[in-house]
């Protein structure tokens, strides 16, 4: 039974997302993004996706590039060094191509835990008095429609210690996507390294599509159960996916690749160049191992991480 | 004396204000390099985490990013955002966060989010991550900023991030239990900010340049009346600054000339 949650990227894709749909994307920055999903919605070209996210960088930027969302609420949008504010997402932000609604790290993250946890709300003093709590991004119509919530939030009353709070909606998203180190052959799922909020982002999810880079037996997984981090009755789709999360890092497994994000970023600054990549990077590629050929072993091996240490020591990170 | 750079002098000054057992949220930059030096020249017990989760890492290599793999090697523990943003108001700890921001005002309030009007915006920053969540719980912050009048401004395009809001007692008043910025540390001198009025003030100038050469640098009112010349970098304070934080001067940047 277990066994129908392993699937290509094509079938986890085709089957659990729709146009429209509500999509939390796991990883933080330059950290286990889960791109070959991403680029799987971008073949299936999925359309108006509305992403919720915390501090994302590269699949956000390619999500919004290939023009499959149509609304974000989030954080933070940007590769680290190598493109301190996206540039997928400055063009659409400035262009209004996309609704965007400005939160916090911790609101986002709280936002995620109070959906995990069945909470009405939940409540901060994060943001008092600032414009991320006085000014909404997304047009008043949408409001109240479809995953939108009625309110971006609500200040109001402390009914315990008086005094201003902010109270902000829980997410429940359509579908979280990550890419992990770790499944078993039961569905348990285990993160190595930061857990980022991917835990919450799973357990808020209709759906969790996960791609990772090893599977290991049933018997191996559960011997030390106090690492894992989600069950298999929480997780729908298991992609084996060596590379996963490429160029973004996995811990342990291997470096962010500093070479590609540099092309990248030479790429996202363009219309034309940005659509260029797509056609070289993401079109073409049935399968992982199609895009791992094009990446050629030299430049992986570059990237490929210390085992102890968890990155690529000494990698030229100009 | 030794001939030193912008980025030392700022690195160095941001360090001395860190107090030994404080709880460091560094983010990238010159504030892991202040983090880092303090805790080895005069805070060996200050602690440096990040609101990604790595509590105390070794930071054998410097991480370009919160997200990099380098926050999480020899770690105290790796956690997530929920727990490292929870320590930020955690009152058991005295937490200060360092933060950079496209623009701050004479309060010490932030914008990094974006230039222009919300309706039409001219430019566009990653926005807040976990800056607000900083500024609005953490035990005090240090921010970092180059002196240009266009970031110095009497008013913000967006209000990110709270520092002294209106100034006086209108941060308590609006509910922030503690907090607030202690000081603006810039590649000309390092500003604090009154303790009535909360208005930020000259403290130190660097001794390439001059309080009324900071003041023009700054777009608003600026009092230097109590500006006196910065403290001069250490033989020692430079030397583990080169020699031990930052030898492959990744954020350092090229040696001073001469």
């Amino acid at each position: 039974m277990a066994g129908s949650k392993f699937m290509s990227t094509a079938e986890a894709v085709r089957t659990y997302i729709k146009d429209g749909d509500q999509i939390s994307i796991g990883g933080f920055t330059v950290s286990r993004n889960p791109m070959s999903i991403t680029r799987e919605i971008i073949r299936q070209d999925k359309k108006d996706l509305y992403l919720v996210v915390h501090s994302q960088g590269q699949a956000l930027e390619l999500l919004i590039g290939a023009g499959c969302v149509r609304r974000i609420e989030l954080a933070y949008g940007g590769v680290a060094r190598f493109a301190p504010t996206g540039y997928r997402f400055k063009k659409a932000f400035k262009e209004k191509t996309i609704e965007v609604e400005d939160y916090t790290n911790y609101h986002m993250t709280l936002r995620f835990l109070a959906g995990a946890m069945g909470l009405p709300f939940i409540a901060t003093t994060s943001g008092l008095a600032t414009d991320v709590t006085r000014i909404s991004g997304f047009p008043e119509e949408s409001r109240g429609t479809g995953k939108v919530p009625a309110h971006k939030l609500k200040i109001i009353e402390d009914p315990f210690e008086g005094g201003d709070v902010v109270a902000l909606p829980p997410l429940h998203p359509d579908v979280t996507i990550l890419h992990t180190q770790y499944a078993g052959e039961d569905g348990t799922i285990r993160i190595e390294g930061l857990s980022f909020a991917d835990i919450e982002q799973a357990r808020a999810a209709t759906h969790v599509l996960i791609s990772c880079e090893e599977v290991v037996s049933t018997e191996e997984i559960r011997r030390d159960p106090s690492k894992n981090c989600l069950p298999p009755f929480l997780v729908d789709a298991i992609i084996p996916t060596p590379l996963g999360a490429h160029p973004t890092a996995c811990y342990k497994f291997y470096d962010y690749d500093p070479a590609h994000l540099n092309l990248f970023r030479e790429a996202a600054q363009d219309d034309d160049r940005f659509r260029r990549y797509l056609d070289e990077w993401v079109y073409p590629f049935e399968t992982q191992e199609e895009y791992l050929e094009k990446n050629g072993e030299e430049d992986l091996l570059r990237i490929k991480a210390d085992p102890v240490r968890g990155y690529a020591p000494g990698l030229d990170r100009r | 004396m030794q001939p030193y750079t912008e980025n030392e002098i700022m690195a160095l000054c941001a360090g001395r204000l860190v107090r030994n057992g404080d709880i460091l949220f560094a983010g990238t930059g010159l504030s892991m390099l202040a983090a880092t030096v303090a805790k080895r020249i005069h805070a060996p017990e200050a602690v440096v985490f990040f609101e990604t989760g790595g509590i105390d890492p070794s930071l054998e290599e410097l991480p370009l990013a919160v997200g990099d793999s380098r926050v999480m090697t020899g770690a105290s523990m790796n956690t997530g955002l929920a727990e490292a943003l929870s320590f930020l108001g955690h009152p058991k700890l005295h937490v200060v966060a360092f933060l950079g921001a496209a623009q701050i005002d004479r309060y010490g309030n932030l914008n990094s989010t974006q230039l222009g009007s919300y309706e039409n915006p001219v430019e566009r920053f990653p926005g807040s991550g976990g800056a607000c969540d900083a500024a609005s719980l953490a035990s005090g912050v240090i921010v970092f900023m180059r002196n240009e009048a266009r970031r110095f401004v009497e008013k913000l395009d967006y209000f990110t991030s709270p520092g002294w809001l209106d100034g006086g007692d209108s941060r308590a008043k609006a509910g922030f239990r503690r907090g607030g910025p202690l000081a603006v540390v810039t590649n000309l001198g390092v500003m604090k900010f009154d303790g009535t009025t909360r208005e930020m003030y000259l403290s130190e100038y660097y001794s390439f340049t001059a309080p009324g050469k900071v003041a023009e640098a700054t777009g608003f009112d600026l009092d230097i009346s109590r500006a006196r010349p910065a403290e001069e970098p250490t033989d020692r304070e430079l030397e583990v600054l080169r020699t031990q934080v930052d030898p492959q001067r990744l954020i350092l940047g090229p040696l001073p000339e001469g």
